[in-house]
C-alpha cells in the first residue's frame, strides 16, 4: 500500500515536472518562431466558437440552480433579496471558471490528445521532426495560445449569461424584488471577483492544453495508447484544475485585496 | 557520410541493437535487410536522430548527432528526407500542402515557386494532377509515392526508406522500387533502405546489410548475398524458416 502511493505520488511530481519542461519549451518557442497565424486560428475557431453550447448550457443552468437553492435556503430567514449576491460571486469567483475549465477539458483536451496521440502512432509526428519541424512549434504552441485566448472568453460568457439565468430564475420565476436584488448583487459583487475569475481561466487554459497536448505526444502505441491517452488528458486535467482551484483561491484573494 | 560506431539500444528487458557498427558512403545505395522486429526501422530512426542510443554514436559528416539536442538535431535532418512505413501523410493537409511542407515552413519561396516545385516532385512521382486531393482520397501506393516527393523535394542528400514496399501488391511494389532507383540516379543522393522484401533489396541495392540478434552480421553486395552459404544469411535470403527455431 505504502509502495503504491510512493509511486503514484513519485508519478505525479515526474508528470508536473514534465509538463513544465513543455511549458518551458513551448515559450522558447514563442521567443524565437512567430507562431503560425492560420493555425491559431482554426485552433481558436475549434476551441472556442465549437465549444460554446456546451459552455453556454452549462453556465445558464449552473445560474439558475445555484439560484434556486440559494433562494430556497435564504428565504428561511426572510434574506430573499441577497440570492443574486450569492450568484453573481459564486460564478465569478468559483463556478464559472471551475464549470467552464472541466466543460473545455472534456472537449477540446480530450480532443487534443486524440489528435495528437493519433499523429503519434501513425509516426505523423515522427514525420513532422524529419520535416525540420519542433512538434512544440507546430502543435503544442498553437494550441496553447489558443487556449489561453478563447478560456477567458468563454469563462466570461458563462458568468453572464448564469447570472442572468439566475436573475430570471429568481425575479420572474420565485418572485425575488428585481431592484433590491440588483443593487445587492452590484453591491457585493467586487472587480476582484472578476478578476479572480478571469485569471484562474487563463491558467485552467493553460492545463488543459498542456496537459491534452502532453498526453498526446507521449501516447502509447496503437488504438489502446490513444485510449488511454484521451482518458487521461481529461482526468488529469480535470484534477489539476479542482486542485489549483483552491490554491489559487487562497493566493488570489489576498492579492487582490479580497480579504 | 553516415558512420555509426558500436550502437546500443534497449527496450525494457529486450536489446533491439547491440553493437550495430556501420559505414556507409556519400551517393551509396544500402539496403537494411533482417527480420520482422530485429530493429531495422529502430536502426534508420537513429541516424535521423529520431530515437537516442541507450551508447554509442552516429556520425553525419563526422558530426556526432547522439548528444544534440532535439533543436540542433532539426538543422542536421535538413540533410535527410525519409519515406515511413505507412507514409505518414498529414490527413488534414492536402497533397500540395504535404508535399511543400518544409518550403513553406522555410518561409524562403513566393507561392508562385513553391507550386512549381510541387508539380516537379509529383512529376517525378508520377502523380501529376493530385495536388488537391486529401491523403485520405489515395491507395497505399499513392500515399508512398506522395511520401516520397515529400521527401525529396528539398533535395536531402540523404534518403531513408523505411519498409518502402511493405503491404502493397507486387506490380505497385516494383514501381516503388523503379523510383527509388530514379531518385537516387536523378538526384546523386545516398540512400538507405530497410526492408525484409529481398526481391526489392536486390533490385534497388548496391550493397547489402544484414542485421541480425541486435548487430551487422553481413555485409556484401546482392550477388554476394544471394550466393551466401552462410546458414543464418543463406535461411533468410531464401526465406526458409528454421525448424527448432518460433518464428511468430
Amino acid at each position: 500500500m505504502t509502495g503504491y502511493v510512493t509511486r503514484w505520488i513519485s508519478e505525479w511530481i515526474e508528470g508536473l515536472g514534465k509538463l513544465a519542461l513543455l511549458f518551458a519549451e513551448a515559450v522558447r518557442s514563442l521567443c524565437i518562431h512567430k507562431p503560425n497565424g492560420r493555425e491559431l486560428l482554426r485552433q481558436i475557431y475549434f476551441i472556442g466558437v465549437k465549444s460554446q453550447s456546451v459552455v453556454l448550457i452549462t453556465g445558464a443552468f449552473t445560474g439558475m440552480v445555484l439560484c434556486a437553492q440559494t433562494y430556497f435556503q435564504f428565504h428561511k430567514v426572510k434574506m430573499d433579496s441577497a440570492t443574486l449576491a450569492v450568484v453573481s460571486v459564486s460564478m465569478c469567483g468559483e463556478l464559472g471558471p471551475v464549470l467552464t475549465g472541466l466543460m473545455v477539458a472534456g472537449r477540446v483536451g480530450a480532443a487534443m490528445a486524440a489528435e495528437l496521440g493519433t499523429m503519434r502512432v501513425t509516426e505523423q509526428i515522427d514525420a513532422l521532426r524529419t520535416l525540420a519541424a519542433h512538434p512544440v512549434d507546430y502543435l503544442v504552441v498553437p494550441r496553447l495560445l489558443a487556449t489561453l485566448i478563447a478560456m477567458p472568453l468563454l469563462t466570461a460568457e458563462s458568468i453572464a449569461l448564469g447570472i442572468t439565468a439566475g436573475y430570471v430564475v429568481g425575479v420572474h420565476l420565485l418572485g425575488i424584488d428585481p431592484t433590491y436584488s440588483w443593487q445587492h448583487m452590484l453591491r457585493y459583487t467586487d472587480v476582484s471577483d472578476v478578476v479572480m475569475g478571469v485569471l484562474k481561466s487563463v491558467v485552467f487554459g493553460g492545463v488543459i492544453a498542456l496537459v491534452g497536448c502532453h498526453k498526446g505526444i507521449v501516447c502509447g502505441e496503437g488504438a489502446e495508447g490513444v485510449g488511454r491517452a484521451t482518458t487521461e488528458a481529461v482526468v488529469y486535467a480535470s484534477i489539476t484544475i479542482l486542485i489549483s482551484n483552491f490554491f489559487l483561491t487562497m493566493f488570489l484573494t489576498p492579492l487582490l485585496g479580497g480579504l | 557520410m553516415i558512420e555509426v560506431r558500436d550502437l546500443k539500444k534497449r527496450f525494457g528487458t529486450h536489446q533491439v541493437l547491440n553493437g550495430v557498427n556501420l559505414h556507409i558512403e556519400s551517393g551509396e545505395s544500402v539496403v537494411i535487410i533482417g527480420r520482422s522486429g530485429g530493429g531495422k526501422s529502430i536502426l534508420i530512426k537513429h541516424l535521423i536522430g529520431l530515437l537516442r542510443p541507450d551508447s554509442g554514436a552516429v556520425l553525419v559528416d563526422g558530426q556526432d548527432i547522439t548528444p544534440m539536442n532535439e533543436r540542433q538535431l532539426l538543422e542536421v535532418r535538413r540533410k535527410f528526407g525519409m519515406l515511413f512505413q505507412g507514409a505518414a501523410l498529414f490527413d488534414s493537409l492536402t497533397v500540395a500542402e504535404n508535399v511543400s511542407f518544409m518550403l513553406r515552413r522555410e518561409g524562403k519561396h513566393t507561392p508562385g515557386e513553391i507550386a512549381a516545385r510541387v508539380e516537379q516532385a509529383l512529376d517525378m512521382v508520377e502523380l501529376q494532377g493530385t495536388q488537391n486531393k486529401k491523403p485520405s482520397e489515395l491507395s497505399g501506393g499513392m500515399r508512398k509515392r506522395v511520401g516520397l516527393a515529400r521527401a525529396i523535394i528539398y533535395q536531402p542528400e540523404i534518403v531513408l526508406y523505411d519498409e518502402p514496399t511493405t503491404g502493397l501488391d507486387p506490380v505497385v511494389s516494383d514501381s516503388i522500387d523503379q523510383l527509388i532507383q530514379r531518385v537516387r540516379d536523378r538526384l546523386k543522393v545516398t540512400s538507405i533502405v530497410v526492408t525484409h522484401d529481398m526481391r526489392s533489396a536486390r533490385r534497388v541495392g548496391q550493397r547489402i546489410l544484414m542485421l541480425y540478434e541486435g548487430k551487422i552480421y553481413f555485409t556484401g553486395t546482392p550477388d554476394e548475398a544471394f550466393s551466401s552459404k552462410d546458414p543464418v544469411v543463406e535461411r533468410f535470403v531464401k526465406g526458409i524458416s528454421d525448424p527448432k527455431e518460433h518464428t511468430f
